[in-house]
C-alpha cells in the first residue's frame, strides 16, 4: 500500500470514529438539557439524579469526541497538505469559525455546567446546560458547511496566479443546498443517537424494575425522539438524493448500481452482483419508479448511468476512471434506509404497547430496545461512506483529485507508523469508553444528593470534586 | 496586506493565549503526582483546573484553524513537516485528555495510578513538542520550492527548537506550580509553594538562555529585542515574587507574562517570515507570500471581531465563578469566598 492508500484509510477511520462520539454528544446534550429543564421546573430531586446520570454518559462521550476532534483538525495539514494549500482560503474559514463560535462555547460551558452544581445560581446553571448542545450543534454546522463545499464547491474562483481556490462569496458557502439539507440530516442523526441511548439504557432498567417510573419516562422520551427523527429522515434523505443528482450524479448512479441511463427508474431492494460494469446483476424485488422519485423527486425522472457519466467526465476532465466503489455505495445507501425503517417500527410498536399499558411487561420489546443502540452507529458509518467514498476519485468535486491532495512530503512508512498509533490508541480508548459507559449505565441512579461528597463535606462555594 | 499583518498578530495571540492558559494546565497535570501523594490530594490538584482545561485547549485548535484560514501554506507546510512529531503530540493530548474523564470513573488503585501517569506524561510531552515546533519556525527547516519538507525526523529536532521546547516545558511547570499555589489549600498548597520556588531557578536560566539564543538566531531590531526583553524581565520579577508569601497572585501574573512573552517573542522575531527555509531564502514562507485572499481575511476579521471578545468574556467569567480554592473532603468546610448571586 502506498502513502495515498494509507492516508485515506487513516482519514476515513479517524473521521468515522470521531463521528461515533459526535452525534452521541449532540443528541445526549440536547436530551440532558431537556431533563435539566424538567428538574429546574419541578425541583424534584429524582429528576436531578436522572439529569446527572445521563450527563455522565454525555461527558464520557464528549471527552473522546474532543480528543479525536483534535486529530481531525490537524490531519488536513499533516496528510493532505497539497489539498490544504489549494482550498485553505475557502475551507479554512468555516473551520476557524467553528473553533471560535462553537468549540469555545461548548467546552467552556461544559466546565461551568459540570462543576456548577451547588455553585451557580440555578437559573444560570440551566443556561449553561443549554449552551452545551448549542455549541455542539454549531460545530456540526460549520464542519458540514466545510464538507459540503467539497461536495459542491461554490462561492469561489481559481486564482490565476497560484491556481488555488479563493473565496469570493461566503454567503454561497452557507446557502449551499448540499449543506442545508446535509446539516438537517446530521441534526436528525444526532437526535436518533440521543433518543436511542436514552431508550436503550432506560429500557434495560425498566426490564429489571429499577426506578421503573423514572426510567419509563425517559424510555418514552427516547422512543418518541427516535421515532420522530427516523420518520423525518426519509424526506430529508430524499432531498440529499436529489442534491446528488444535481451536483454529484455519479454518487446516486453508484448507489443504485445503475450503469445505463434509465427513465423511469426502478429501485432494487437487494441486488447480487452488477457492481462492476461487466457483471450481470440479479435484482431481487424491484420497486418501479422509486429510484426516479428518490433521485429526481418526480414520478418518471431520468437518472444517468455510470457508463455514460464516465464517458462524459472523460471528455470534461481528461482521461481517467471516475466511478466510485459501487458495492460500497449500493449497500451503504440501503443500510441507512433500511435501519431507519427499524427505528420507525420500534416507535410504532412502543406506542401500541404504551397504549395497551403493556410497556413494562413486554420483556422482548425492552430487550430489543436495548440492543437497538447498535444500529445508529451502522447507519452513520454507512452514511459517511456514501458521502465520502461516493465523491471519489475527487477530494473536491470536479476541482481536485484525492491523489493530488496528498502531502508532498512524508512517506508510506511514516503514515503506516501513525496509522498503527491511531489504531492502538483509538481502540484502547474506545473500548475503555464503551466499558465505562455501559458500566455507568447499568449501575443506574447514584444515591444523591445526600451522599455526594461535595454537598456534605465542603462548603457550597467550592467546586465539586469531580475528577 | 495590512489585514495579513493583523492575522499574523491574531495567530500569534492565539498561540500566546494558549500557553498562558493551557500552560498552567500542563503544569498542574505534570505536577499533580508530586503535589498530591494520596488520591484525594491528587484529585484536589486536578480539580483546580477541572472546569477550565478543556476550554483552554480550544486555544490550540483555534490557533491551528486560524493559521489554516489566514495562511494556508503556512499551516500546510508546517504541519506536514512536523508529521511524526505532531502525531506524538496528538497522542500526548489524547491520553491526557481522556485521563481527566476516565480517572475518576472507577475506584481502583491501579486504575487511578494508570491515568495519573498518562496525565503526567501527556502534560510533559505536549508543551515540549509544541515548543520544538515553534522553535523550528524561526531557525528554519529544509523546505523546497513547492513548500514541501525535504528532511527527516532528525531535521525537526533542531538544537534551538529543543531549547525552546525545554524552556516552554519548564515555564509550564513553574506556571502550574504558581497556579496551584493560588488555587489550593493545605498540604497541596504547601508542596506547590516549595515547588514553585525550586522550579524558578531552572526556568529562569532557560528563559535567559532563550533570550540570548533567539537574539543570536534572529538578529532582531528594536522591536524584536523588546519582545525578547519582556519574558526575561517578567521571569526575573516572578523569580523574586515566588519567594514572598503574600505575592502569590502577582507571582502568577508574572509567570503568565513570562510564558506568554516567550511564545510571543518567537513570533515577533519571526516576522515578516512565518516559516524559514534553510534550503534557500527564496523558499521561506512569509506573511506576504502565504496570506489568504483579502476577501477571506475580511470575512474572518469580522467574525473574529465579534467572537473573540465574547469568548474572552465568558472564559473570564468561568475563572471568576471558580475562583474559590479547591479543598479536599478531609479539610473542614470553610468557605473561602461566598458564592455570588
Ligand atoms: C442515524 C443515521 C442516519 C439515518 C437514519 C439516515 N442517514 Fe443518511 N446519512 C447519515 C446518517 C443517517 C450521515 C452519517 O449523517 C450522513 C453522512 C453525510 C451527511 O450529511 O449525513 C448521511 C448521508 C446521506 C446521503 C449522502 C449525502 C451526500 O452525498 O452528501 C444520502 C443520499 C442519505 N444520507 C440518504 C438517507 C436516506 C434516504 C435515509 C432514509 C431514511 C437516511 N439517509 C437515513
Ligand atoms: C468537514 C468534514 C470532512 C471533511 C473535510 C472530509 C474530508 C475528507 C478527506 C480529505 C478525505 C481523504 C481523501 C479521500 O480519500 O477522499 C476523506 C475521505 C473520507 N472521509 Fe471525509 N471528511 C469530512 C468528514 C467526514 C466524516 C465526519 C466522516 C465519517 C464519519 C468522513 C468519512 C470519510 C471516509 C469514509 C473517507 C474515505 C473515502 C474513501 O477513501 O473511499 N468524512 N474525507
Ligand atoms: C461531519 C463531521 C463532523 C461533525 C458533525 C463534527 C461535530 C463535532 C462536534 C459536535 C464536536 C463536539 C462534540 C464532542 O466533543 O464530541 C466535535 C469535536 C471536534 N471536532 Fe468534529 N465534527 C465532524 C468532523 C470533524 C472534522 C473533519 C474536524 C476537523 C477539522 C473536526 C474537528 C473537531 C475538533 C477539533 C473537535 C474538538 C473540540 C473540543 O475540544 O471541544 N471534526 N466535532
Amino acid at each position: 500500500m502506498d502513502q495515498l492508500d494509507l492516508a485515506r484509510i487513516q482519514f476515513a477511520s479517524t473521521s468515522i470514529y470521531h463521528f461515533f462520539f459526535v452525534p452521541v454528544t449532540i443528541g445526549l446534550a440536547i436530551l440532558v438539557a431537556i431533563l435539566h429543564t424538567r428538574w429546574h421546573r419541578s425541583g424534584d430531586p429524582e429528576l436531578r439524579r436522572l439529569t446527572r446520570f445521563f450527563g455522565t454518559l454525555m461527558l464520557i462521550s464528549i471527552s473522546v469526541g474532543a480528543v479525536t476532534g483534535l486529530v481531525q483538525e490537524f490531519q488536513f495539514g499533516m496528510d493532505w497538505s497539497a489539498y490544504s494549500r489549494f482550498v485553505g482560503d475557502v475551507f479554512g474559514a468555516p473551520l476557524a469559525m467553528e473553533g471560535l463560535a462553537a468549540f469555545f462555547l461548548e467546552s467552556t460551558f461544559l466546565g461551568l455546567w459540570l462543576f456548577g452544581w451547588n455553585v451557580l445560581p440555578r437559573g444560570v446553571h440551566l443556561f449553561t446546560a443549554w449552551m452545551i448542545p448549542l455549541g455542539a450543534c454549531l460545530s456540526a454546522l460549520f464542519i458540514i458547511a466545510a464538507n459540503s463545499w467539497m461536495q459542491n464547491p461554490r462561492g469561489y474562483t481559481i486564482n490565476p496566479d497560484n491556481g488555488r481556490a479563493q473565496l469570493t462569496d461566503i454567503g454561497q458557502v452557507f446557502s449551499n443546498p448540499v449543506f442545508l439539507w446535509g446539516y438537517t440530516h446530521v441534526l436528525l442523526v444526532a437526535l436518533i443517537f440521543g433518543g436511542a441511548v436514552l431508550l436503550s439504557v432506560s429500557a434495560w432498567h425498566v426490564r429489571r424494575g429499577n426506578h421503573a417510573p423514572l426510567f419509563r419516562g425517559t424510555a418514552k422520551l427516547g422512543l418518541f425522539v427516535l421515532a420522530v427523527a427516523s420518520v423525518l429522515q426519509f424526506p430529508v434523505g430524499g432531498r440529499l438524493g436529489i442534491n446528488e443528482t444535481n451536483y454529484q450524479p455519479m454518487k446516486i448512479a453508484a448507489a443504485e448500481a445503475n450503469w445505463t441511463t434509465c427513465q423511469p427508474c426502478s429501485f432494487s431492494v437487494i441486488q447480487i452482483g452488477g457492481y462492476n460494469q461487466d457483471e450481470t446483476p440479479t435484482k431481487i424485488i424491484e420497486i418501479p419508479h422509486l429510484l426516479s422519485i428518490l433521485a429526481t423527486g418526480t414520478w418518471d425522472g431520468q437518472v444517468q448511468g455510470l457508463s455514460e457519466l464516465n464517458t462524459q467526465y472523460n471528455q470534461q476532465y481528461g482521461p481517467g476512471y471516475y466511478v466510485p466503489n459501487v458495492f460500497v455505495q449500493y449497500w451503504s445507501m440501503r443500510a441507512m434506509a433500511y435501519l431507519a425503517v427499524l427505528g420507525f417500527v420500534m416507535g410504532i410498536w412502543g406506542a401500541i404497547l404504551l397504549w395497551r399499558r403493556k410497556f413494562e411487561k413486554s420483556r422482548f420489546f425492552l430487550w430489543a430496545c436495548t440492543w437497538l443502540i447498535l444500529t445508529p452507529f451502522v447507519m452513520a458509518t454507512a452514511g459517511w461512506l456514501l458521502t465520502e467514498s461516493g465523491r471519489q476519485p475527487w477530494i473536491v468535486q470536479g476541482l481536485m483529485l484525492t491523489s493530488t491532495g496528498l502531502s508532498g512530503s512524508g512517506s508510506a512508512a511514516e503514515v503506516a507508523i501513525s496509522l498503527g498509533l491511531v489504531v492502538v490508541l483509538y481502540s484502547t480508548i474506545g473500548v475503555i469508553a464503551a466499558i465505562l459507559m455501559v458500566r455507568h449505565a447499568r449501575r443506574g441512579l447514584l444515591d444523591e444528593p445526600a451522599s455526594s461528597p461535595e454537598s456534605t463535606t465542603t462548603g457550597p462555594s467550592v467546586p465539586s470534586l469531580t475528577y | 496586506m495590512t489585514l495579513s499583518i493583523v492575522w499574523f498578530v491574531i495567530v500569534a495571540f492565539f498561540w500566546t493565549g494558549f500557553f498562558v492558559l493551557e500552560g498552567f494546565d500542563f503544569g498542574v497535570g505534570a505536577l499533580h503526582k508530586l503535589v498530591g501523594r494520596t488520591d484525594v490530594e491528587r484529585r484536589v490538584a486536578i480539580n483546580t483546573i477541572g472546569p477550565v482545561w478543556d476550554g483552554n485547549e480550544v486555544w490550540l485548535i483555534v490557533a491551528g484553524a486560524a493559521m489554516f484560514a489566514a495562511f494556508p501554506p503556512w499551516y500546510a507546510t508546517w504541519f506536514s513537516a512536523l508529521y511524526l512529531a505532531l502525531w506524538a503530540l496528538l497522542a500526548a493530548l489524547i491520553i491526557r485528555g481522556v485521563s481527566f474523564e476516565f480517572r475518576g470513573k472507577f475506584d481502583g488503585t491501579a486504575w487511578r495510578s494508570t491515568w495519573s501517569w498518562t496525565l503526567t506524561i501527556g502534560s510533559v510531552l505536549a508543551p515540549l513538542l509544541i515548543g520544538v515546533g515553534l522553535g523550528d519556525l524561526l531557525v528554519g527547516l529544509p523546505i523546497d520550492a513547492d513548500g514541501n519538507f525535504t528532511g527527516t525526523l532528525l531535521d525537526i529536532l533542531t538544537p534551538y527548537g529543543l531549547w525552546v521546547g525545554i524552556t516552554v516545558l519548564a515555564l509550564c511547570l513553574w506556571h502550574g506550580a504558581t497556579f496551584l499555589s493560588i488555587r489550593s489549600t493545605g498540604i497541596v498548597l504547601k508542596r506547590s509553594v516549595s515547588l514553585k520556588r525550586s522550579l524558578s531557578i531552572p526556568a529562569s536560566l532557560l528563559v535567559i538562555g532563550f533570550g540570548v539564543w533567539t537574539y543570536l538566531v534572529a538578529r532582531p531590531g528594536v522591536g524584536g529585542t523588546i519582545a525578547l526583553a519582556v519574558p526575561v524581565l517578567a521571569t526575573l520579577v516572578a523569580f523574586a515574587l515566588v519567594r514572598s508569601e503574600p505575592g502569590a497572585g502577582r507571582a502568577f501574573a508574572a509567570t503568565a507574562v513570562a510564558i506568554g512573552g516567550t511564545v510571543a517573542a518567537v513570533f515577533a522575531n519571526l516576522y515578516p517570515a512565518v516559516l524559514v527555509s534553510t534550503t534557500d531564502d527564496a523558499y521561506t514562507l512569509t506573511v506576504a507570500n502565504s496570506t489568504a485572499s483579502s476577501y477571506s481575511l475580511t470575512v474572518m476579521t469580522i467574525v473574529a471581531a465579534v467572537l473573540v471578545p465574547l469568548v474572552l468574556a465568558y472564559q473570564g467569567w468561568t475563572y471568576y465563578v471558580f475562583r474559590a480554592r479547591v479543598k479536599g473532603p478531609a479539610t473542614p468546610p470553610i468557605a473561602e469566598q461566598a458564592p455570588t448571586g
